[in-house]
């Protein structure tokens, strides 16, 4: 089974802070990971390997530096990876990076499952997994918390907002894991060393014949056009006192706001 | 845009024939030909196995905005009604609308959805496309996005809602690709520059520590996928006009690859959906253990409220995921949240910052949460919560 995943390097938004002072965002110490839910994309790529056997390739488009987040699938097991990089890619919204994508994916060869992440923190989009699945030709299935296969069909569990579902499909397909549906495992020290000496390889715009018209900036129809600090709710006030009165006030300021309709 | 057949590669075979919506295209002298009926929905160029069906997608400025007209809304459904979420995507693409002076059109699929079109007539659509037929009885991609690129290729909107839910998500995106729109996904503000004639699309970045609005200027429809729960609701006016466009489907099961083999509804147990809920009160990782949310069901039980939870406690496994709020849980909107023994991360404030009143209490005076709370105790929740507990359960009795 050839298996390729798709990754992100991501800025933890669990460290972002914002300057009051300056409303502005404090970068300092941010470090960049790889997207929480594409780890658990290579680990649902590596537990179906060690079931079917295969091949496990991770791909990620970004900057040079992104090459630390494939190091990273290297030593947790992946078998190859390659990082898509050139400048004529930059700027990229969802739906060129899923083009982008879609054509490095085809560049590779034979698949049987593209396996992307729900969706990456820093965008919150969720939108390239569908993309890719687009452009390949194949059907998706979105938000999966357990995966099967089965010779040609795969079955899997959707973790949907009031339900979830079992659905089946052939092979190939795409699907985007969500957070539930394993632990990743811990790169072990053989795997980081191999991946440290690894040479990764490049593939660029004239390598996958991009169309110049569907990447990057010219690519990409929506471009953000303003950032700014959501506005802050006001600081309240703090009931002082020991914790049966402070209680007892807080009580009288609930019953207050005339909200509580008990019978 | 353009679409055709290159005869080398096809050989009769008549999936495409089986999977257009549209009945436009045929098998003659055992090549596939598309004629008129065709609306580029590219359903037949995804089903070729053999590469046969080409589609060439338009290049940016080759786009005239200007044949595009209309905004709209794709309802979703459940029982015969539509969802909480789609009457609010009305209620936002009314403004809009009349913002831009066009009309608000609503889209229906699914399987005996006729009784859907005057609902929303009345709740602001002046036109209704209904796709009634059984294969789009429960949502799948393919069969969903074929009908809907279909219909945007052939009305030409220039604005399409979509709700950011399980459902639109899956959708949006895929239909975006196909039809090479740009696509924002899960906005909390929507305007419109009249200038430009532009939809101005603010949504949440960088785990909700900033805001950013997205602008599309050439492609066109500029879509959208609305984070449900945040704008409001529209009215029902039964004296409205209902014009309902029944839309031709000719879907076929065996066109669509994708099977349900199970369908179950989460049962909450609660008696208060959190979603909808006027008051919830939440618990954190400040509990200390899944026992202690009794502390918490306690006060809900007493004021009716609904139960929430930090992420932190989802992933200690102390509560199910679907009582999460935040970011990657749910979005509510109560007259009241309080907050128990949660730390109040932005992607916490992400989920709850647009309660009325927000309570918390917490034993650390530092706690981020209480920089946007009205009301504060600072303290041991195991003291302060049990005895706002007996309080309110006195005053109530
Ligand atoms: C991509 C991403 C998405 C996320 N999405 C969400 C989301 O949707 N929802 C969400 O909630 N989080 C989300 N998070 C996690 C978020 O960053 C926080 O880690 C989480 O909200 C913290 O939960 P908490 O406040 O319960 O725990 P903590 O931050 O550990 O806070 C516990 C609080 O309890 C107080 N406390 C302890 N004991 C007591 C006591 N006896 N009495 C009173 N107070 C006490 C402590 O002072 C502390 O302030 C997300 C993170 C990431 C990276
Ligand atoms: N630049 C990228 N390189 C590789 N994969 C990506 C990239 N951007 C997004 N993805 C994949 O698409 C998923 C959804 O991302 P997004 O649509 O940005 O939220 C991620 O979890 C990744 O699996």
């Amino acid at each position: 089974m050839n298996i390729v995943v798709c990754v992100k390097q991501v800025p933890d938004t669990t460290d972002v802070r914002i300057d009051p002072e300056t409303n502005s965002l404090i970068r300092e110490g941010v470090e960049s990971i790889l997207n929480p839910f594409d780890e658990n994309g290579v680990e649902a790529a590596l537990q179906l390997r060690e079931q079917h056997g295969g091949k496990v390739t991770v791909i990620t488009m970004g900057p040079p530096q992104a090459e630390a987040i494939l190091r990273h699938a290297l030593a947790m097991g992946a078998d190859e990876v390659y990082l898509v990089c050139d400048r004529a890619i930059r700027g990229s919204d969802t739906l060129a990076t899923s083009y982008t994508l879609a054509k490095a994916i085809e560049y590779l060869g034979e698949f049987d499952l593209v396996i992307c992440g729900k969706q990456a923190i820093d965008g919150d989009t969720a939108q390239v997994g569908p993309g890719v699945a687009e452009r390949l030709g194949i059907p998706q299935v979105s938000l999966a918390i357990a995966l099967e296969v089965e010779g040609r069909k795969l079955r899997a569990r959707r973790l949907l907002d009031d339900a979830s579902e079992t659905v089946e499909v052939r092979l190939p397909a795409l699907v985007t894991v969500v957070k539930q549906i394993n632990e990743p495992r811990h790169p072990p020290m053989k795997g980081v060393l191999k991946a440290k000496k690894a040479q990764i390889p490049v593939l660029d715009a004239e390598t996958l014949e991009l169309d110049p018209k569907l990447t990057g900036f010219a690519g990409s129809p929506t471009f953000v056009w303003k950032i700014f600090t959501p506005p802050r709710r006001a600081r309240g006030q703090i009931i002082e006192g020991e914790p049966e009165e402070a209680a007892k006030e807080l009580a009288q300021k609930i019953l207050g706001l005339n909200v509580i309709s008990i019978s | 845009m353009l679409i055709r057949v290159d005869p080398e590669k096809c050989n009769g075979c008549s999936q495409c024939v089986r999977v257009c919506p549209y009945g436009g295209i045929d098998v003659h002298d055992g090549k596939a030909v598309i004629d008129e009926m065709c609306n580029l929905c590219g359903a037949c160029v995804q089903s070729c196995r053999f590469g046969a069906i080409i589609m060439e997608l338009p290049s940016r400025d080759d786009i005239d905005t200007s044949a595009y007209s209309g905004v709209w809304v794709i309802a979703e459904c459940s029982d015969g009604a539509p969802k909480k979420c789609t009457l609010e995507l009305l209620g936002e693409g009314r403004k809009l609308a009349d913002a831009l002076g066009v009309s608000l059109e609503a889209v229906v699929l699914g399987a005996d959805v006729g009784g859907l079109g005057p609902v929303l007539a009345h709740h602001g659509a002046d036109k209704v496309y209904l796709c009634d037929h059984p294969v789009l009885g429960h949502y799948r991609t393919g069969p969903y996005a074929d009908v809907l690129t279909g219909l945007i290729n052939d009305k030409k909107p220039e604005i399409v809602l979509v709700s950011a839910t399980s459902q639109g998500r899956d959708l949006g995106p895929r239909v975006a690709a196909r039809i090479g729109a740009g696509l924002t996904a899960d906005c909390t503000g929507l305007t419109i520059d009249l200038d430009e004639r532009l939809l101005q699309q603010t949504r949440p970045a960088f785990g909700g520590n900033l805001m950013a609005t997205i602008l599309c200027r050439q492609a066109r429809p500029q879509m959208a996928t609305v984070r449900p729960n945040v704008m409001k609701k529209a009215e029902p006016d039964t004296r409205r006009p209902v014009n309902i466009e029944s839309v031709p489907i000719h879907l076929d099961e065996r066109g669509v690859t994708t099977k349900i083999l199970e369908f179950v509804p989460h049962n909450t147990g609660e008696t208060v959906n959190l979603v909808d809920a006027q008051i919830i009160v939440s618990g954190g990782r400040g509990l200390g253990k899944a026992e202690n949310f009794s502390v918490v069901r306690e006060l809900a039980d007493t004021i009716g409220a609904a139960v929430g939870a930090s992420r932190a406690t989802v992933d200690a496994g102390w509560i199910p995921a679907h009582h999460q709020v935040g970011q990657t849980g749910k979005t509510v909107q109560p007259k009241l949240y309080i907050a128990c023994g949660i730390s109040g991360a932005v992607q916490h404030l992400a989920g709850m910052g647009s309660s009325e009143v927000i309570v918390a209490i917490n034993k650390d005076k530092n706690a981020p949460i209480f920089d946007f709370a009205t009301y504060g105790i600072v303290g041991d929740l195991f003291e302060v919560v049990p005895a706002l507990t007996r309080e309110l359960k006195k005053a109530l009795s």
